[in-house]
């Protein structure tokens, strides 16, 4: 047993976390609720830096063309982002995009991945769709083969990244009815193709996504990505990589809430004493101490587990995402009370915070889908 | 016991139905449902409707020109107009101050001051809250020193809602520094307009501009706009708290939200079913409405006992705590019955925009609601401080 970093990843850490503090102005300007200036939904500059230091090589494993890759990368790089309130795409272009060409692209495609580990080429999946909730196999756009033309149709809802993105990955069913998971194909398309349109906006925890309609989206074969029908499999692994560094980024701004409450008990003044001096919120914040503890190592179990079987990998990641999901919303929701009003304003950091932990829930299942997931995978 | 409305109330109820389904406009009450802003015009429309037809004051006595309703009813009417998506009334003219010019202002004051607030003349904010004193609103140091005929005010409001449409303030200013506390403190109303006023935005967290700062340089309010006594604010201060805690249990707004949760949860479709039949929601949503009953209960209580003349205790602290609570978990219903679609912060949708709506109907109020909703535990003396008044009278010592 070792629950310490390795030296590379302890490097990683320590100077991710000094760019991103260092940066913080420029994190917290450009990309936040509000400002609806910024239709990229990020810092171009904070990314092309963020590709320079290696972080976008650190979520490839070397064979891709990075340098990590496994589920405690995703984790050290994801937890900083968190901490920093960071609403870069990594998530997107380099975990979810670069993850699915990774695993299935041919060799033409796979040198867009080259292209994402040097900050050159974003990219979004756009997957979900009005009706599919939170299930992965849920898909009803269509595929039609016309001559030697796939033609696209249909919608996709709330497509982080899209309009930043160069290329979407759209997936579509082939064969089959809404929810099979044998039959969904993959594609990759660039993004100002005839045929697709976006409708964007800013998203609550900042960060922009669009609705993608595909109003007859004419693709060659050569834009497939992997065998026809049998994206679901690649895509269940790349949610579940997703899914691991979307609690690792709770994690960090679970750490952020609770320094902040912590700090702010010890300092406010109110009845002639520090509020932190009154036991029924000093019980409180240690609950949240406590909650913040179990949060890590679910994040840890889960990470360790995403080079395990498919099976072992689906049970963890629920597990984590459904306690992450829990404790995030207490630390959230208590945070902001144990501050009162000024954690209601948005110049202050903990609001952010607290909408990056309470709006992450809403991508991939909310706490009782994994625990829908969990229960499914314990009874197999 | 007996859990029926009164033959007379039933017909009260019916009353208020009646009026509803004529007079309050449809683009109105749709705006309402889908939790969109409805702006300071939307609010002024509602309360000139509400005036002409005589109800704009449920709780204020005839002779000031309200409906002198009891508690059952003004409960009725409350529950009625969420029912129907009715806007909230703004209360602090309404509600706050005008039950204090009432029972404390002078003759002149309320020949002047009420007729203004029901004609919508008037716009009252409140400036009670200060950066150093929240919970503990007794330390507040705002200052004003009598100078012949006037008093110079100086320091800082915050948390100010609405101010940004107000042209009148009620405050509570220092006006004994060496007193104890609660002692030095004074009831002034003050002109918006009056030099040496500036108000700040605060944005929220959900983007919304609804709160504000108001700084006070060298105003200068005449003294006949003090209220009462010279040093006895507190007194006025903690009656009105009592009737801005009046409807804090906010049974309507979540028979309203819960309903509003039921129907986006039976458009959306999860694992092939509605989401309203996933044993999971369905379990929350069951505890959520499980609690409200029986809080509407405990509500209904406390207002037959004060209908019955009977001040409410720490009852009225209960149900803030409660009331708040169960509002609070309705909005995370909410959020979670939208799915991914609680994500994008759509300001069109909310504010009336062209653009067609994305994903369930209401879903893009529903995050902003549940982040702006957290200060339902915060406002009107928060959770903690209603417990330590409960505890306070239930295990004696200090709170």
């Amino acid at each position: 047993m070792n629950f310490d970093l390795t030296d590379e990843r302890q490097m990683l850490q320590d100077s991710l976390r000094r760019f991103l503090r260092d940066n913080q102005e420029a994190l917290s300007a450009s990309t936040r609720l509000g400002n609806s200036d910024n239709t990229l939904g990020f810092d171009a500059e904070i990314w092309a830096k963020l590709a320079e230091l290696g972080v976008i090589g650190a979520l490839f494993s070397e064979e891709d063309g990075g340098f990590g890759g496994a589920g405690f990368d995703l984790t050290t790089v994801f937890e900083e982002l968190g901490r920093a309130g960071a609403v870069e795409p990594l998530l997107d272009t380099a975990i979810l995009g670069g993850g699915l060409i990774a695993a299935l692209g041919t060799e033409v495609q796979k040198e867009l991945v080259e292209q994402v580990i040097g900050g050159e080429v974003h990219l979004a999946l756009a997957h979900g769709e009005p009706n599919s909730r939170y299930d992965l196999a849920q898909v009803e756009t269509t595929v039609i083969h016309e001559g030697d033309e796939l033609v696209l149709t249909g919608r996709k809802a709330v497509v982080v990244n899209a309009e930043a993105a160069d290329y979407l990955i759209v997936s579509a069913r082939e064969t089959g009815v809404a929810n099979d998971e044998e039959g969904i194909s993959l594609f990759l398309v660039p993004r100002d193709s005839a045929g697709l349109s976006l409708r964007g906006y800013p998203l609550m925890a900042g960060g922009r996504a669009a609705e993608v309609d595909l109003d007859g989206l004419r693709l060659s074969a050569a834009a497939r990505l992997g065998a026809a029908g049998a994206g679901f499999a690649a895509l269940k692994r790349a949610s579940n990589r997703a899914e691991v560094a979307l609690v690792a980024e709770t994690l960090g701004a679970m750490e952020v809430a609770t320094d902040l409450t912590r700090e702010y008990l010890l300092t406010r003044q109110q009845f002639g004493r520090p509020i932190g001096s009154f036991q029924a919120l000093q019980h409180r914040m240690a609950t949240l101490l406590i909650e913040l503890e179990q949060a890590r190592s679910a994040v840890i179990n889960a990470a360790g587990h995403l080079e395990a079987t498919a099976a072992e990998q689906a049970l963890h990641v629920a597990a984590a995402r459904n306690l992450v999901g829990r404790a995030g919303r207490l630390v959230a929701e208590e945070s902001i009370q144990l501050h009162g009003g000024i954690a209601m304003t948005e110049e202050y950091e903990l609001a952010h915070i607290a909408k990056r932990i309470v709006m992450a829930e809403h991508r991939f299942g909310d706490t009782d889908t994994q625990l829908e997931r969990f229960i499914d995978q314990s009874a197999a | 016991m007996d859990l029926n409305y009164s033959v007379e109330e039933q017909a009260f109820r019916a009353e208020v139905q009646e009026f509803l389904s004529q007079k309050l406009p449809k683009e109105m009450s749709d705006a309402i449902r889908v939790g969109r802003e409805l702006g300071k015009e939307g609010h002024e429309k509602w309360h000139a409707i509400l005036n002409e037809q005589g109800w704009l004051a449920p709780n204020w006595p005839k002779e000031f020109g309200g409906c002198e309703w009891n508690a059952v009813q003004r409960h009725i009417f409350e529950e009625e107009c969420c029912r129907a998506h009715a806007p909230r009334i703004v209360p602090f003219g309404l509600a706050m101050l005008a039950p204090v010019l009432q029972k404390f202002g002078s003759k002149e004051q309320q020949d002047h001051y009420l007729p203004r607030i029901l004609s919508g003349e008037d716009w009252w904010c409140q400036g009670y809250s200060e950066p150093g004193a929240g919970s503990d609103l007794a330390s507040l140091k705002t200052r004003a020193v009598r100078e012949g005929d006037h008093y110079v005010v100086n320091g800082q409001k915050t948390w100010t809602t609405l101010g940004q449409h107000a042209n009148w303030i009620f405050c509570l200013v220092r006006t004994d520094p060496d007193a104890k506390q609660q002692s030095g403190i004074s009831f002034l109303l003050i002109d918006m307009d009056t030099p040496g006023i500036e108000v700040r935005p605060i944005i929220l967290l959900d983007g919304t501009h609804e709160v504000n700062e108001v700084w006070f340089t060298d105003v200068k309010v005449p003294v006949e706009n003090l209220v009462g006594e010279e040093n006895k604010g507190w007194t006025y201060a903690k009656y009105l708290l009592t009737h801005e805690r009046t409807n804090i249990a906010g049974v309507g707004f979540s028979r309203a939200g819960l309903d509003a949760v039921k129907r986006m949860a039976g458009s959306q479709m999860h694992r092939g079913k509605p989401l309203s039949e996933n044993p999971h929601f369905a379990a929350r949503v069951a505890r959520a409405e499980i609690d409200l009953m029986a809080m509407s209960t405990t509500n209904l209580r406390i207002i037959s006992r004060a209908a019955s003349g009977q001040a409410p205790g720490v009852e009225s602290s209960m149900l803030k705590v409660k009331g708040t609570e169960i509002r609070q978990e309705i909005n995370d219903l909410a959020r979670r019955a939208a799915g991914a679609y609680a994500m994008p912060f759509v300001s069109e949708a909310l504010e009336g925009g062209n653009e067609p709506a994305m994903g369930p109907e209401g879903s893009a109020a529903t995050a902003p609601q549940y982040f702006n909703n957290r200060k339902l535990s915060i406002f009107g003396g928060s959770n903690e401080i209603q417990k330590n008044i409960i505890a306070k009278v239930k295990l004696g010592g200090g709170a």
